[in-house]
């Protein structure tokens, strides 16, 4: 699989504490990734580095065989790198449809004014949803949906940038089990349309259920980065709380 | 692998959204149930009172709720943007005031009619730049403004009444008091406001934007929504049309006093919350407000006629208020 990023030795420090301690990591095109580690241990930092919101101190940042400095989510945006937010950041009292385009709306002209093309922002984003394979119906407000339907809204938000990596902050932290295994299934869909997807999660079941691969992090080190099929749940519980120092 | 792949809803036709046809979408309108709650109490009343259901009375009700209706309609992109603007008849105050000043000075009525639409403009400004640049709570800023507003409008005119509007005393009461095609002229008013506040809701980025900060605004902020603009103009357009209210009332009334306006906050509120506005944000219509303020007036006018004392209006008016969110609350049930 071709590398799509590459971070070299990345270091990050507040202060004194040193969140991110020579990390090194590469994210492949097409290929699913978990990422685990319990709270503190340099998850959130390091996805916020990919993500643009901290800058490395030191370290390289690889995207698509250059190095880059992302000045902020809007410049990782550009670089085709989109976040889910663990909330979703989706308003619940409009449609699926505004809500995949909120903020970069199809306009079209009427006489001389400027106005939302609702009929082409709800095609495309039916289009979208099938792509998904989500049952999701563009005109429905997102209010009357389940998780796993916001969900595929939230997705589909990052498929309208044509986005590359997709990083994805615990998607199925509250949501029941058949939207879990609804979300999962949205991940498999990105996947098979070439998307390098990022999954953060504390739930060892969908990691080993739809990762390609599990990088550990514990105190701000990578200590494991293994096809999953090499591993088990019980190593990387191990790797997670230190019973098991690298692997 | 195999369950999650099986959506047994994907034959469906996707376009066609929602599965709802047109009449159950109209039955779940709150406008809907407004508009037949006006329709019985009018025929009760007319009962009791045979006087009610003249044209000259209904016109009468008509004309009385389009000042409290355009009120009502600039505070309707407020409350859908999840604020509230509680000094409108403050900014009336203002807006009335510097409308007597103007035409007193003996200036065309053209210049009266801008300088009160850039004072309705400005004070809204004022309120939307605090709340949003100093984020302080809206109901805390425009209690400010309602306060700083009356006693600026004091100021202003040093307690005198205006009745004397110069060269352009014949026409501003023609333009408020007057009458087009048998209708009042602030009716038209009222039904263009409603009109282009549906458009901009239904139709433009600014209302789409309206409802996208009423309903997750750290939402509407990561989407690149330029949020603060947004809920400034929400004030600032609020302010337009309390100046449009402005110049049809004082030509109607025939002079300004600086108590004008003074407790309308109340009724442009209740007619936007009855006409299916929310006040946590993210839900309202232009035709709801209207609808809303044609009922509190109708409730007014009914209990006139059919001999209630009128200390009871507040009474009624409260009641309908809790009715509606009921309704609302009701409504999003079913949907």
């Amino acid at each position: 699989m071709p590398v799509l990023a590459r971070l070299e030795h990345i270091v990050k420090d507040f202060g004194a504490v040193r969140a991110l301690d020579n990390v090194s990591l590469d994210i492949n095109e097409g290929e699913v990734l978990g990422l685990m580690g319990d709270n503190g241990a340099g998850k959130s930092t390091l996805v916020k580095t990919i993500a643009g919101n901290f800058q490395p101190t030191s370290g390289t940042y690889v995207l698509e065989g250059k190095s880059v400095q992302l000045s902020g989510p809007a410049d990782a945006r550009r670089h085709g790198i989109e976040v889910v937010y663990q909330d979703l950041a989706i308003c619940d009292n409009l449609t699926a449809s505004a809500n995949v385009f909120l903020g970069r709306e199809i306009m079209r002209q009427l006489g001389p004014l400027k106005v939302l093309d609702h009929k082409s922002m709800n095609t495309r984003s039916a289009e979208i949803f099938r792509e998904l394979k989500s049952e999701t119906r563009p005109a429905d407000l997102v209010v009357r949906m389940s998780g796993g339907q916001r969900q595929a809204v939230a997705i589909a938000r990052t498929r309208l940038a044509k986005s590359k990596i997709v990083l994805m902050d615990e998607p199925t932290a509250a949501i029941s089990v058949r939207q879990v295994a609804e979300v999962l299934a949205l991940i498999r869909r990105m996947k098979d349309q070439g998307l390098s997807v990022i999954l953060i999660s504390h739930r060892m079941p969908d990691v080993f259920e739809v990762c390609d691969r599990v990088v550990v992090m514990r105190r701000g080190r990578k200590v494991a980065d293994k096809p999953i099929a090499q591993s088990s749940p019980e190593e990387v519980t191990g790797l997670i709380t230190g019973a098991i120092q690298t692997a | 692998m195999s369950a999650p792949d099986d959506h047994p809803g994907m034959e469906i036709d996707l376009l066609k959204g929602s599965s709802r046809t047109l009449l159950n979408r109209v039955l779940l309108a709150q406008e809907t149930w407004i508009a037949i709650a006006i329709l019985v109490l009018g025929l009760v009343v007319s009962m009791i009172a045979p006087k009610f259901a003249t044209p000259g009375n209904l016109l009468n009700i008509f004309q009385n709720a389009c000042f409290i209706g355009i009120m009502a309609i600039g505070m309707t992109p407020v409350i859908i943007s999840g604020g509230i603007d509680i000094s409108v008849g403050s900014i009336l105050g203002m807006c009335g005031v510097t409308l007597g000043i103007v035409l007193n000075a003996d200036m065309p009525l053209v210049v009266g009619i801008a300088a009160t639409l850039a004072m309705g403009v400005l004070c809204g400004t004022v309120n939307g730049t605090i709340i949003a640049y100093v984020k302080l709570p809206p109901f805390i800023v425009t209690l400010a403004t309602l306060s700083i507003g009356r006693s600026l409008a004091l100021v202003l005119t040093n307690n005198q009444v205006f009745y004397e509007f110069g060269r352009a005393s014949d026409a501003i009461v023609a333009l408020g008091g007057g009458y087009t095609l048998g209708l009042p002229n602030v009716v038209y008013a009222l039904v263009i406001g409603v009109i282009v506040l549906h458009f901009l809701l239904t139709m433009s980025r600014w209302g789409r934007y309206l409802f996208a900060i009423g309903g997750n605004e750290p939402a509407a902020r990561l989407s690149g929504i330029p949020v603060d603009l947004i809920k400034i103009s929400a004030y600032a357009f609020s302010g337009f049309m309390v100046g449009v209210t402005a110049i049809f009332l004082v030509g109607w009334l025939g002079a300004v006093t600086n108590s004008i306006g003074t407790g309308y906050e109340l009724q442009v509120i209740a007619s936007t919350v009855i006409g299916g506005a929310s006040l946590t944000g993210g839900f309202g219509s232009a035709l709801g407000a209207g609808i809303g303020a044609i009922l509190v007036e109708t409730i007014r006018n009914a209990l006139l006629l059919a001999g209630v004392n009128p200390f009871w209006q507040g009474t009624f008016v409260g009641c309908f208020i809790l009715a509606a969110v009921l309704l609302e609350r009701i409504r999003s049930v079913r949907r």
